[in-house]
């Protein structure tokens, strides 16, 4: 007997689950009906991601590495999936690459960007990275996967939660990835991932007062208008590459606390 | 000294011939219709009022064992002028204490027109003689309490010792003298809505001013559809009487939304009449910092955070 494949529906992941829009409305792209966030969407996910962040900033370095790597295991498995929603086989295997690189740099981070500095007093000084909180993703269009885990991965590994605004051209391979993370091991609402239009969302992500940096990857002609909104609340402002891997672009979302601790008190 | 109002024709005691008029409550029905009075969207300028009219009406809570007079004077500084940088937001309506702390409360909220409602009467499980409790409120007004919340002997209601509770209300309220006074039904402990329309109705008869659904020291507290049932007894009772009794949920309103439907429901049930701090107040403590952040979001046009509200 012939059977209906069953089709799947494109939502959003906020907090670990899969609503549709608040707003119930959908658009359509890769000839798919796709879930449209509304800005209160947006919202929600900040708060999501506000109350995911803590959780995972105090987890051992260790374990974030572990949480990491199990995310492209879990992406090995869905390869073939992947390869049909953006360039092909060659990005993902990259994409996949780009997880097992960052895992590694978790448990690595503060040994590299921290120090012990020397002063002209009976001082223990030294500086630490921390994670700077919720941060902001306006995803790029291009590569469609690899540009999105090449942003993702940077601000997770260092302890940052983070909302992001998918490709809004290309967002099948966004909500994909959001099935590997909820299989994975991440703790919900650290990553939260929106579908929708840029122009409308973006705005009302760069001027959330309780998001603390904002990625503008992806976001071209909005540029100037997102830089001004987030200069409110003098959110950090960060133009990463969308295929990039390095260390800074983890230390983009960090900050340095220095310390010092007096000596012989 | 106050006189408990006269009883109202079929409240007369002894409650045992008058069940019959006290009615049931209907489970579903009740449950269905807060249900509903819920999914009301209140939008732009009637969402602006609503959010100020919650705040003015918030009773603005601390009872731990560890409030100090620091806490209570910052509580009330926040009672006052909610958000120190819009001088547009109105008080709310009172601070919320245990006595030993009314005289910090009240040097502080000295002409300012925020209240001072002190719980008194063994708070919270009210498991205490008559004479103790008698005691707690005397000392409570005399301190400078202008609302008095005390809680009902739950023991004595559960066991059908219904005159025992009616006696202890009708004493508390002449001790209270000029002091409000909010009758706390502690709805959790009291297990079903026909007893707590039967507890609400028995507090109103004995003079209560207010009727309180929680002391917020249990889970669960207030709800939806235990408002409606209690709001459903104050408009019996003005129905029959013409005399206006208060509604106070407490306990579990956290967010700003949450706190709107509650005020629907009122309008709904009892009119536009009951929507103001005089007959209608919310206890609470988080709410308050939701609802300003709410209308600082209403006021930029951007969402605004947690950090940037003053913690009480």
């Amino acid at each position: 007997m012939p059977r209906l494949p069953v089709k799947k529906t494109y939502k959003l992941f906020i907090g670990g689950a899969f609503p549709r829009s608040e707003s119930g409305r959908t658009y359509e792209a890769q000839e798919q009906n796709v879930a449209l966030a509304s800005r209160k969407d947006v919202r929600d996910a900040v708060q999501a991601a506000r109350s995911g962040q803590p959780k995972w900033a105090s987890a051992t370095a260790y374990n974030r590495g572990q949480v990491l790597y199990r995310v492209a295991e879990m992406m090995e498995a869905r390869l073939s999936e992947f390869a049909g929603l953006c360039s092909g086989k060659e990005e993902v295997e990259r994409a996949i690459d780009r997880w097992v690189w960052y895992a590694g740099f978790a448990d690595k981070l503060t040994q590299v960007l921290g120090s012990t500095n020397p002063v002209a007093g009976p001082y223990f000084n030294f500086t630490i990275p921390e994670p700077t909180g919720v941060v902001g993703i306006v995803a790029p269009d291009e590569p469609a996967l690899l540009g999105l885990v090449s942003r993702i991965a940077p601000a997770i590994t260092g302890g940052n939660a983070v909302v992001v605004l998918a490709s809004e051209t290309q967002p099948l391979a966004a909500i994909e990835l959001a099935e590997v993370l909820a299989t994975s091991d991440v703790p919900g609402g650290l990553v939260n991932i929106l579908t929708g239009k840029r122009a409308e969302l973006a705005p009302w992500l760069a001027s959330h007062m309780d998001v603390n940096a904002i990625d503008l990857t992806g976001a071209d002609g909005l540029r100037a208008d997102l830089e001004r909104a987030a200069a409110d609340n003098v959110k950090r402002v960060v133009l990463g590459k969308p295929d990039t891997q390095s260390l800074y672009e983890i230390s983009a979302f960090l900050e340095l606390k220095t310390v010092w601790h007096p000596i012989g008190v | 000294m106050a006189q408990a109002p006269v009883l109202p024709r079929g409240f007369e005691l002894p409650l045992k011939q008058r069940l019959p008029r006290i009615g049931s409550v209907d489970q579903v029905a009740v449950e269905a219709r807060a249900g509903e009075l819920a999914k009301r969207s209140i939008k732009k300028e009637s969402k602006i009022w609503a959010l100020e009219l919650a705040l003015r009406c918030c009773d603005l809570t601390t009872l731990e064992g560890s409030d100090t007079p620091g806490k209570v004077a910052a509580l009330c500084s926040k009672a006052i002028r909610p958000d120190p940088t819009d001088p547009n937001i109105p008080s709310v309506a009172a601070v919320c204490v245990y006595p030993n702390l009314i005289p910090t409360a009240k040097e502080r909220l000295a002409g300012t027109g925020v209240k001072i409602a002190s719980v008194a009467t063994y708070f919270p499980s009210g498991q205490a003689p008559l004479d103790v409790k008698l005691r707690d409120v005397e000392d409570a007004v005399a301190m400078g309490a202008d609302e008095i919340d005390m809680v009902i002997d739950r023991g004595a209601f559960l066991s059908g010792r219904y005159a025992t509770v009616y006696e202890e209300i009708v004493r508390i309220k002449e001790a209270c003298g000029e002091a409000h006074l909010k009758v706390i039904l502690e709805v959790t402990e009291l297990g079903t809505y026909d007893n707590v329309r039967r507890a609400s109705l028995l507090a109103m008869a004995a003079g209560g001013d207010f009727i309180k659904t929680s002391t917020g020291k249990l889970p669960g507290a207030a709800t939806l559809p235990v408002q409606l049932v209690m709001l459903e007894a104050i408009r019996d009772v003005h129905e029959e009487t013409g005399r206006k009794v208060g509604m106070k949920p407490a306990g579990g309103i956290r967010t700003a939304k949450n706190a709107i439907q509650y005020l629907v429901q009122v309008h709904e049930t009892l009119g536009p009449d009951w929507l103001t701090p005089d007959l209608y107040r919310i206890g609470a403590s988080s709410l308050v910092n939701d609802i300003l952040m709410q209308l600082r979001t209403q006021r930029t046009g951007f969402y605004s955070g947690k950090d940037y509200f003053t913690n009480d």
